[in-house]
């Protein structure tokens, strides 16, 4: 497994003090923090920073990281020795929601059951010894086209458990999940009982899978309405014609209207995400000059210079 | 299980989510989503303080406020602020990526 250096990631020196740390975790957090950037790495870049600072900010595992000593570099391959990683033991719970995600580094120091989820905390206090148990999440990247047909995705997750010596582990377990038609990023699909265990007689939490669209190369989609760029030639737009068009369920006709112009947008009704009110494809022509490369296409745009008087830069006053 | 297809509940604007239901997504007491709601982070379609009731895609607003609490240690203004400012930045991205396609030859 590969070393991680905290102190680096955080960006702080090795004798920085603790709130020089916090200082910079929360911005580095800012900066990362899935919800804000947009950023393509940002995930797995809060992930370290999460990492690195649930190690310094915590004196007792500060202390125990420093002990490996300060040769280490970055990447470099660490195998802990006998009396590293078992022996620690640290007072306080568990982390926030995305402990399992945590590196084998961080495991080999201290542990998986860290990755365990807090105490439940319930939403009213409950007399007898038995709880609901907690509501998972996933996140579940789906193509556009599965919004349009539905689809069944194969879903691994890490989960909790707690084996018979009362200890908290991870186990993975593998559910198909019926993505349903008409879903659309952002949404939710809830599984009943598909959470944590309850405890004593209460009930198994709920699993949320929350959707999101892998980006298209073709459509960008805004709410249910889905917009396609469509390249035409000058002809097709000044005359008109009728040609085919990708859509995320197949490909179907379209009427390019005489003397379409640059901006306009043609709207098929209907032909977004599906739904009970299904949202719009939304075509935006876009006019495309084919290369004066050949004797004839030459030709051709000479004897339109000479016989379409036509000055595109008359509002401009030249 | 591994060969069974699990058939789930998509929580879109027709569901509506009680407070407990909400409670228990983002493993927080009623207060704190009392609190949110008085913030103007959510809006409830019915209900009163221990009943209230929330659209669907309520939840994914409520879950985005926990993260930004729990990791950025925002206060709750602080939280509504910040998902005010993330949704203004969102309409302005999506037009900006209508200009840019507009402007593509």
């Amino acid at each position: 497994m590969e070393y991680k250096d905290y102190y680096k990631i955080m960006g702080v020196d090795r004798d920085a003090a603790q709130d020089e740390i916090k200082r910079a975790y929360r911005k580095l957090a800012r900066k990362y923090h899935p919800d804000v950037s947009k950023e393509p790495d940002a995930e797995a870049r809060f992930k370290e920073v999460a990492e690195a600072y649930a190690v310094l900010k915590d004196t007792e595992r500060r202390a125990a990281y420093d002990q490996l000593g300060r040769n280490w570099k970055e990447g470099q391959d660490f195998r802990p020795s006998q009396d590293q990683g078992a022996g620690f033991e640290f007072s306080g719970a568990g982390f926030g929601d995305d402990a399992s995600a945590y590196s084998d580094f961080f495991e080999s120091l201290f542990g998986r059951g860290f990755g365990a989820q807090q105490g439940f905390r319930q939403a009213r206090p409950q007399p007898r010894a038995q709880a609901r148990g907690e509501d998972r999440h996933a996140r579940v990247l789906i193509d556009l086209e599965d919004a349009y047909s539905g689809a069944t995705r194969t879903i691994t997750l890490q989960s909790p458990q707690v084996d018979e010596n009362n200890r908290v582990t991870s186990k993975s377990r593998t559910l198909n999940v019926k993505i349903p038609k008409g879903v659309k990023s952002g949404q939710h699909i809830r599984l009943s009982g598909q959470g944590s265990p309850g405890f004593g007689d209460g009930k198994a939490g709920d699993l949320y899978l929350e959707i999101d669209f892998r980006p298209h190369p073709l459509f960008r989609v805004e709410g249910q309405d889905v917009f396609l760029d469509l390249p035409v030639t000058p002809w097709e737009a000044a005359l008109g014609a009728t040609v085919k068009v990708p859509t995320p369920a197949g490909t179907v006709d379209l009427s390019i209207p005489k003397g379409t112009r640059a901006g306009r947008k043609l709207r098929l009704k209907g032909r977004g995400i599906p739904g009970k009110t299904p949202g719009d494809l939304y075509v935006a022509p876009v006019i495309t000059l084919p290369p004066a490369d050949t004797e004839s296409a030459i030709a051709l745009y000479e004897k339109m210079a000479s016989e379409m008087p036509y000055n595109p830069r008359s509002k401009l006053g030249v | 299980m591994r060969n069974e297809t699990l058939t789930g509940t998509l929580i879109d604007d027709r569901i509506e989510l009680t407070i407990t239901e909400i409670c228990y997504a983002c493993s927080c007491s009623t207060e704190w989503v009392i609190e949110l709601v008085d913030e103007g982070v959510l809006e409830p379609v019915a209900g009163e303080r221990d009943d209230l009731r929330f659209a669907g895609t309520s939840l994914r607003r409520a879950r985005a406020a926990r993260r930004l609490q729990q990791d950025l240690g925002l206060n709750l203004p602080g939280v509504a602020l910040a998902l005010q400012m993330m949704d203004e930045m969102e309409a302005l991205r999506v037009e900006l990526e209508r200009l840019a396609g507009r402007r593509q030859p």
